[in-house]
């Protein structure tokens, strides 16, 4: 939970320009990017998502050490996939 | 893997730990707390304090979100789920939190409809879709949780949703800071600054803790290599007759942190007068309650909650354990009475409990580490 998990932006929604599609580890969820100014964030940026909503702009190396760190959790981080996986905001 | 290297190399490892033991006076002990769950998730899995000298320590603070929800906060959050028509809606991580009477998996078997979510917006979402139900989402969480819940609030208001309301139990950081400070019980040289609340609330809130306690911090990323280099940096501080707030972690953190995340906490809730932290006691202005102009949202208004107080189980230490007084294995019922299956203290549940940590890796680099004194 205070962990983020790092989502690359996919598609910036037509009509909500503060929800975004983004892709972690294949799982592509919308999340809500309104905490990220519309100017700062783009399709191909990285961000850290904290439950539904990204709070930071990363790079794709602090993106890929982040997400060895979460792997390191184990059942925690699986867990919090899972719940990323069925997580529906739309 | 590629990126991931650069922050995990041991050579480079080995060489801040000379750098870091460079910088230490010969005979002086220093103590160092890592105010975050996440920071003593990898301080355990990597095996850093093998790589400190033996007068430098490491304590973990009480920057565990669920770990600090007292016992009678679950008991309300579970009255209220019994109430006619209600939806309880959680994170995961709250699930196996024991109350005083069970946790919310425990209600959930008796009846009480408590569903998981990821996110508030999610929470939102079954509001939505439920229109004949009352949905409460039971907010827990540092700087890092808080601002969603803000934000959910505001999307519910502007949607005209009233079947949606919030069991507000957002922690600040900084209250919890300053009462392990005031503290008798323990003296500390610096703090290793969290990582990612650092994001939202930025650097310069920390500074009275330079300021005003003679305490340097250091905001430090959650790679092996940040935690040594922020070590280093405390250390350098002090070597140098330094004080000051200072930011490892600079390719996340901006020392402004996020204002519109700061902007959306400001306008849906405000300071309580205080609130009890679990084996901390009551510590005053520490959480966030929901602003009156949002009543309408706020459960807490909304349903009878009982306003329970349940005093820690005896037997269990988090209390200590999360002022960084005691070393989880040195708690009575760690490992034996309590662990992660059933857990008699927050500290054990979450996964970035500092028990939990230990009881996941530590253990085991410990065990390792007597066989191999003992041989």
């Amino acid at each position: 939970m205070c962990l983020g998990i790092p989502g690359e932006i996919v598609e910036i929604k037509a009509g909500r320009d503060d929800l975004a599609i983004v892709d972690v580890v294949g799982v592509r969820r919308a999340i809500n990017i309104g905490l990220l100014g519309q100017d700062q964030v783009g399709i191909g940026d990285w961000v850290l998502v904290h439950v539904g909503f990204a709070m930071s702009k990363i790079d794709e190396a602090e993106a890929a050490a982040t997400l060895a760190l979460l792997n390191d959790l184990g059942q925690a981080y699986t867990d919090e996939l899972q719940a990323l996986a069925e997580s529906d905001i739309t | 893997m590629r990126f991931v290297d650069e922050y995990r190399d041991a050579d480079r490892a080995r060489a801040l730990a000379t750098q870091i033991a460079a910088l230490c006076e010969p005979g002086r002990q220093y103590k160092f707390m890592e105010v975050c769950g996440g920071h003593t998730h990898t301080i355990y899995k990597h095996g850093l304090e093998d790589y400190l000298p033996e007068n430098v320590s490491l304590v973990h603070g009480p920057g565990c979100p669920v770990c600090v929800i007292p016992m009678g906060r679950v008991d309300d959050a579970i009255a209220i789920a019994h109430e006619p028509g209600v939806i309880m809606t959680a994170f995961g991580d709250m699930m196996r939190v024991p109350g005083g009477s069970g946790s919310f998996f425990d209600a959930k078997a008796a009846g009480a409809d408590i569903r998981m979510v990821y996110s508030p917006l999610d929470a939102l979402k079954i509001a939505r879709t439920n229109p004949d139900r009352r949905v409460v989402f039971m907010a827990i969480g540092f700087e890092t949780t808080s601002p969603s819940t803000a934000m959910t609030v505001l999307r519910a208001a502007a949607e005209g949703i009233d079947n949606f309301s919030v069991f507000c139990n957002h922690v600040t950081i900084l209250p919890a800071i300053k009462a392990i400070l005031d503290s008798p019980d323990l003296r500390l040289d610096g703090f290793l600054g969290p990582g990612h609340v650092s994001t939202v609330i930025g650097c310069r809130p920390y500074e009275f803790i330079a300021r005003d306690y003679g305490k340097p911090l250091v905001c430090a990323g959650f790679e092996p290599l940040d935690l040594l280099q922020s070590v280093f940096m405390l250390l350098e501080q002090l070597a140098e007759g330094r004080c000051e707030v200072e930011n490892q972690y600079t390719r996340v953190v901006p020392w402004e942190g996020n204002l519109r995340a700061l902007e959306a906490i400001g306008r849906v809730m405000e300071l309580r007068p205080y609130f009890e932290w679990r084996g901390l006691g009551f510590i005053s202005h520490s959480a966030l309650r929901m602003r009156d102009e949002y009543a309408a949202f706020d459960a807490e208004r909304l349903f009878d909650v009982p306003g329970v107080r349940v005093a820690d189980p005896k037997a269990c230490q988090c209390g200590e354990v999360l002022k960084g007084v005691l070393k989880p294995w040195e708690c009575k019922v760690f490992g034996t009475a309590c662990t992660p299956e059933t857990p008699i203290g927050t500290c054990m549940v979450s996964s970035e409990g500092a028990c939990a940590a230990y009881y996941n890796f530590g253990r085991f680099t410990r065990q390792r580490l007597a066989v191999a004194v003992r041989a």
